[in-house]
């Protein structure tokens, strides 16, 4: 389509710059600024450069915490996307049974993120959660609190509780723009399940999947509330991703300069991950 | 299922939905097992079912005007949220829609990245520049806040449907002698009320779910429900039924409004842009 040029289209977008300026913009100068200085105080603060970039690049902590990060998303990813998509295809079209089946898997992406925390806190612990009462019945010997394995393996079921529903809901919208005289002709053809799958129905489903893995690769690299409710980033540091980490820094030790070139890192190091994807899977359909 | 025909292999994906669910449905069942007990019965002999079912901790809920004027102060920012952000996308999804300009893409593009920066890097200058134009402690805060994800997501929604309304409607209503404001007021946007009520949806679920920028916003005052949870776990340690019930009552402003959009809600989720 041939959209007329027209600078005067400004004004109409005028409204949304100004608020995102003032709740994005702004704030993010004052993180680029205090990330050059070293602030004892708000009236004594010197001009150190780069000194709390390299620092945070040799942190060991920054590392362990950026390397289990690393580890959480594309484990999210690798069981959710896959989990989702196969879901997807099982769900009815049409009926009561299908809004139904919408209404459930959408109810636990409307629930605040610190009661997920906190529903699989009562549902986990090994003294009164049916899970992990449930759990130590069969002879698992389960607690998240005390063993490591426990801690992510929980943190890992609770996230794919709570946002598999998304991928699902995402693949179910592409999957019902696939005319059924597709299927119809794939069948005439003698195509197998993985040929309809691939030919037929990947293809459609293309554009809702790198929303998909975009929103769910950003939201679990800035995942925060759920294992600060949960595990509090413990034991020890094993669950300690990086906004805790952050949060940390910030608030609990007000280390101004070297939390604000933290999070410069952390907001560059998650735009270039979407860069990478999102123009590699674009070029691609080129 | 007519639209099943030629799916037989539809069965193994069938009981996998199933499972599914049920994981969905026992941690659910669990939280309101445990809203309907006392703390005595929680911590006490285990059981599956809850032996002497209570509605004490909604009562005791019902009673404290700490948690109600939370819930107040939730429902407040979220509503504005939603309100500043459906006010400011509409024109603006409707331009990018319509019309090229002077760094149209980098500017939608730009947009994008809002939603992808960590709360967490923002608690700091958010606490100061809030504080500074007097704004701490309100919902005002809060929804401007939430602004950050939810008006570039707002546009991004909203602008996949409208794309999708021809253009040829503008150029009637402007043959038909209308002015643009009477065009864009009483034609365009009652047309787009699906898509207005899906991102009303988008902007209800991002701004009630979160809670380390709401927490960072507010003091005593506008102190909203997610916070008051967890204060709630801190202060007492084990009421572990107050929490619980708390958690069910978080939970039934998201059915309510699933169930009103649901027939929007796959469209939406494809952010309009299926076809």
């Amino acid at each position: 389509m041939n959209k007329p040029y027209n600078n005067k289209a400004w004004l109409g977008v005028l409204p949304v710059l100004l608020i995102v300026a003032f709740s994005g913009v702004v704030p993010l100068m004052t993180v680029v600024n205090y990330s050059v200085q070293d602030i004892l105080d708000f009236n004594s603060r010197f001009f150190v450069g780069f000194q709390w970039y390299s620092e945070t690049l040799q942190d060991a902590r920054f590392i362990e915490a950026f390397l289990r990060q690393l580890g959480f998303s594309a484990s999210v990813l690798i069981i959710e996307i896959p989990l989702g998509l196969m879901l997807a295809r099982g769900m009815p079209r049409q009926g009561l049974s299908a809004s139904l089946l919408l209404v459930l898997l959408a109810i636990p992406l409307l629930i605040p993120w610190n009661v997920v925390g906190t529903i699989w806190q009562l549902y986990a612990r090994s003294d009164i959660g049916l899970l992990g009462v449930g759990l130590n019945a069969l002879g698992f010997g389960y607690n998240y609190t005390a063993d490591p394995i426990h801690a992510w393996l929980t943190l890992l079921a609770m996230d794919v509780w709570h946002w598999t529903s998304l991928v699902a809901l995402l693949a179910f919208a592409g999957l019902t723009s696939v005319p059924t005289a597709y299927y119809q002709a794939a069948e005439l053809d003698g195509a197998s399940k993985w040929q309809v799958f691939r030919y037929v129905e990947l293809p459609r489903l293309k554009g809702v999947l790198v929303i998909a893995v975009l929103l769910r690769l950003m939201d679990s690299f800035m995942i925060y509330t759920e294992p600060f409710v949960l595990t509090g980033g413990g034991p020890g540091n094993a669950t300690t991703f990086l906004s805790q980490h952050l949060a940390t820094m910030a608030v609990g030790q007000f280390d101004l300069g070297p939390a604000a070139a933290f999070s410069v890192i952390y907001f560059l190091f998650i735009l270039l991950f979407c860069w990478i994807f999102y123009s590699s899977v674009v070029r691609e359909n080129d | 299922m007519t639209s099943l025909v030629g799916r037989p292999w539809l069965s193994a994906s069938r009981w996998l939905l199933v499972v599914y669910c049920l994981y969905l449905l026992l941690p659910l069942y669990w939280l309101s097992s445990i809203a309907l007990q006392t703390n005595a019965d929680i911590t006490g002999d285990f059981s599956v079912l809850p032996q002497n079912p209570t509605l004490s901790n909604f009562a005791e809920i019902w009673r404290n005007p700490v948690w109600s004027s939370a819930f107040v102060n939730s429902l407040s920012y979220v509503v504005l949220n939603t309100l500043i952000s459906i006010v400011v996308a509409v024109p603006a999804a409707y331009v990018f829609s319509r019309y090229r300009f002077l760094g149209d893409r980098q500017l939608f593009f730009w947009l994008l990245t809002n939603r992808m920066a960590p709360p967490a890097v923002f608690l700091l200058p958010f606490f100061q520049l809030y504080s500074a134009v007097g704004l701490f402690d309100t919902p005002l805060a809060v929804a401007l806040a939430h602004c950050l994800f939810t008006v570039p997501l707002s546009v991004w929604i909203l602008e996949g449907f409208m794309s999708a309304v021809p253009t040829e409607l503008d150029d009637m209503a402007r043959i038909d002698g209308h002015s643009f404001g009477f065009f864009f007021l009483r034609i365009f946007v009652p047309i787009n009320r699906g898509a207005i009520g899906v991102t009303l949806f988008f902007c209800f679920m991002f701004s009630w779910v979160e809670l380390l920028l709401a927490r960072t916003l507010t003091g005593s005052e506008a102190k909203p429900i997610v916070v008051t949870m967890t204060r709630t776990v801190s202060a007492s340690g084990l009421d572990w039924g107050v929490l619980a019930a708390a958690g069910v009552l978080t939970v039934i402003p998201g059915i309510i409004v699933v169930w009103f959009v649901r027939k929007h809600l796959v469209k939406g989720f494809a952010l309009g842009r299926v076809s």
